[in-house]
């Protein structure tokens, strides 16, 4: 079941506990600055500066906070999360810890989609082994003063609870429809706590930023998107797996290195993310450029784009929680332009307003699932245009 | 269902309550338990949750249509879920449904008429690097091909007895 190879990860040379010890031995303040010096920017997708989130939950006060980890892991064509939670779920919970620290709450979360269910039986393990040598606990390696400790929760099928503020309405034993924001679950989050929600990855790398020093981060990668990033590549490719890059790597060096030269397209991002023709495949895989939570899909030359583009729109159709209409109706709406083109009756006319709705639909949903959910479609007509129009169906 | 059914039933909710505590927040575990052991949520069940958390019983209903691994749709003891998207349907997920309908002479959405399998699609399971993959209940299969469907359902047959929800109710 296991293809990837993580021995020679930097997770995998990072020793548990170290980043804690260091942590501890700071003040919040000084974590904090820690991060911001290394220049991390969340790994779940958005890219939000990660000490820039903790400094708003550390400054709100309240008397408890709360430690969100971001395990919902959705999005189509990702599974690093999955790879790190199984081989290195320490380097996320010592992470979580930190930031407990850091921002000062008790208490952290675990937010794991239904799908991994059978992850949890280790992961408890492990935070079980934790409480047993006072990593976590109270006075977590006899500091006193700071208790902390991590609960597991898990999703139950639902792409948008991976969104924050749906994860946070989930945790509350609500129905997961996304929040309008502001008000930031670093003011207003787990029952009207302060709360920082972060990715798996971001965590893990907050462990290896304590442990190897925000020098080291911050030099690799660009001027604006610093550090290392895990990518789960898929599709036709010679290596699909999971792999550690600089940020800033172009896709043409990233499918040199996972033998996919010969792609006539790349999507990165996801379903949410765009889809790339092999004519900019030197654009870099970065925040300023090509931003992505670590999917990678490459598709080979024999690839009906159609298809692919369809093949998103049912994800999206079947996974809007339906509360705004932009995103109910834009992605059905879509999709049926997308069976149009398949029977070859879609007029140009149409396909332009079908483009108009998309971009509606990027400004006006109510949470990133829809605001996103045309980027495929719309770069797709925009680089496919040929292949996917004047179709002639399949003889009935 | 027998009234000794009803008293086991509200038991065991009470005992999860117990354990997640006894507020709003324990909704969405408690449910999960119920859906893991019965494999569905009745009218009566989501009634005795709201009781006991003190919330109205359409709150509770609103919960469990949201989420799609919750449903008050009676299903079988091994509830299929096969990834439909993209990575997998590139490696091939279409002739491993034709398969699974083949072999379990139902189609997706169904239910086989003995209550042992249910067949259903799932989105993205993070194992786009190894597919086809397909949940069975909890459990993950990667690079499934039309071929080794029947040993998988073999499988199930054999060895997942243990951990199969146990059915009353309906298909009792
Ligand atoms: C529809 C939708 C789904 C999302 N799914 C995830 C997810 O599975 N994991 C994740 O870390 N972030 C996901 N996000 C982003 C989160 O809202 C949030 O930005 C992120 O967890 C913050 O963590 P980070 O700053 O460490 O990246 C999703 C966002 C949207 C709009
Ligand atoms: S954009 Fe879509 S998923 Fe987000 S709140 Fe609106 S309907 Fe729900
Ligand atoms: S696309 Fe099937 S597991 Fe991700």
């Amino acid at each position: 079941m296991k293809t990837t190879d993580t021995s020679k990860m930097t997770f995998a040379q990072v020793e548990s506990q170290r980043g804690l010890e260091s942590a501890l031995k700071m003040q919040p303040d000084e974590v904090r600055r820690t991060i911001a010096d290394s220049g991390l920017k969340g790994r779940g997708g958005a890219g939000f500066p990660t000490s820039t989130k903790w400094n708003f939950a550390a400054e709100t006060v309240g008397d408890l906070k709360y430690v969100v980890c971001n395990a919902d892991e959705g999005e189509p064509g990702t599974f690093k999360d999955r790879v790190i939670l199984t081989d290195f779920s320490d380097l996320v919970f010592e992470g979580m810890t930190i930031g407990g620290h850091a921002i000062g709450a008790s208490k952290g979360i675990v937010y794991l989609r239904g799908e991994y269910t059978y992850l949890r039986q280790l992961l408890e393990g492990k935070l079980e082994e934790r409480r047993r040598t006072g990593l976590l606990g109270k006075n977590v390696l006899g500091t006193s003063g700071f208790d902390f400790d991590i609960e597991i929760r898990m999703g139950a099928g639902a792409y948008v609870c991976g969104e924050e503020t749906a994860l946070i309405e989930s945790l509350e034993g609500q129905r997961g429809e996304p929040r309008n924001r502001p008000p930031f679950p670093v003011n207003t989050g787990f029952m009207g706590r302060p709360t920082i929600v972060n990715n798996v990855e971001t965590f893990a790398w907050v462990t290896c930023i304590l442990v190897k020093g925000s020098k080291w981060f911050e030099k690799i990668g660009t001027e604006t998107s610093h550090g290392l990033k895990l990518f789960s590549v898929s599709g036709d490719c010679r290596a699909s797996g999971v792999f550690e890059f600089p940020l800033g790597i172009t896709i043409k060096e990233l499918l040199k290195k996972v033998g996919g030269e010969n792609a006539k397209a790349v999507q990165v991002g996801g379903a949410a993310g765009h889809c790339v023709p092999a004519s900019e495949f030197g654009r870099a895989i970065a925040f300023e450029d090509l931003s992505t939570g670590g999917s990678i899909i490459v598709f080979g030359p024999g690839r009906d784009m159609l298809h692919v583009a369809q093949n998103f729109m049912e994800f999206f159709k079947d996974e809007s929680c339906g509360q705004c209409t932009p995103c109910r109706e834009g992605n059905a709406r879509l999709l049926e332009g997308i069976e149009m083109l398949e029977q070859g009756n879609c007029s140009m006319k149409y396909l332009r307003d079908l483009c108009r709705l998309g971009e509606t639909m990027q400004l006006a949903s109510k949470c990133g699932l829809g605001q996103s959910s045309p980027n495929a479609f719309l770069s797709i007509v925009e680089h496919f245009k040929d292949e996917i129009m004047g179709r002639i169906p399949a003889a009935c | 269902m027998l009234v000794s059914e009803r008293e086991q039933l509200r038991g065991n909710i009470e005992a999860w309550v117990e354990q997640y505590g006894s507020n709003r927040s324990a909704l969405i575990p408690v449910l999960e338990e119920v859906q893991r052991k019965y494999s569905h949520i009745s009218e009566y069940v989501m009634q005795v949750v709201a009781d006991i958390l003190d919330i109205h019983p359409v709150e509770v209903s609103g919960v469990v249509s949201f989420y799609s691994f919750l449903g008050r749709k009676p299903k079988g003891r091994f509830i299929i879920r096969l990834c439909r998207t993209i990575s997998c349907e590139m490696q091939g997920k279409d002739r491993v449904a034709r398969q699974l309908e083949n072999d379990l002479g139902i189609l997706f959405g169904e239910t086989t008429a003995d209550g042992n399998f249910t067949l259903e699609w799932a989105n993205c399971l993070g194992m786009c690097d190894q597919g086809p993959a397909l949940l069975v209940n909890e459990r993950i299969y990667t690079q499934v091909t039309p071929e080794t469907v029947h040993d998988i359902l073999e499988e199930c047959r054999r060895t997942f007895g243990v951990y199969a929800p146990q059915l009353t109710e309906e298909y009792a």
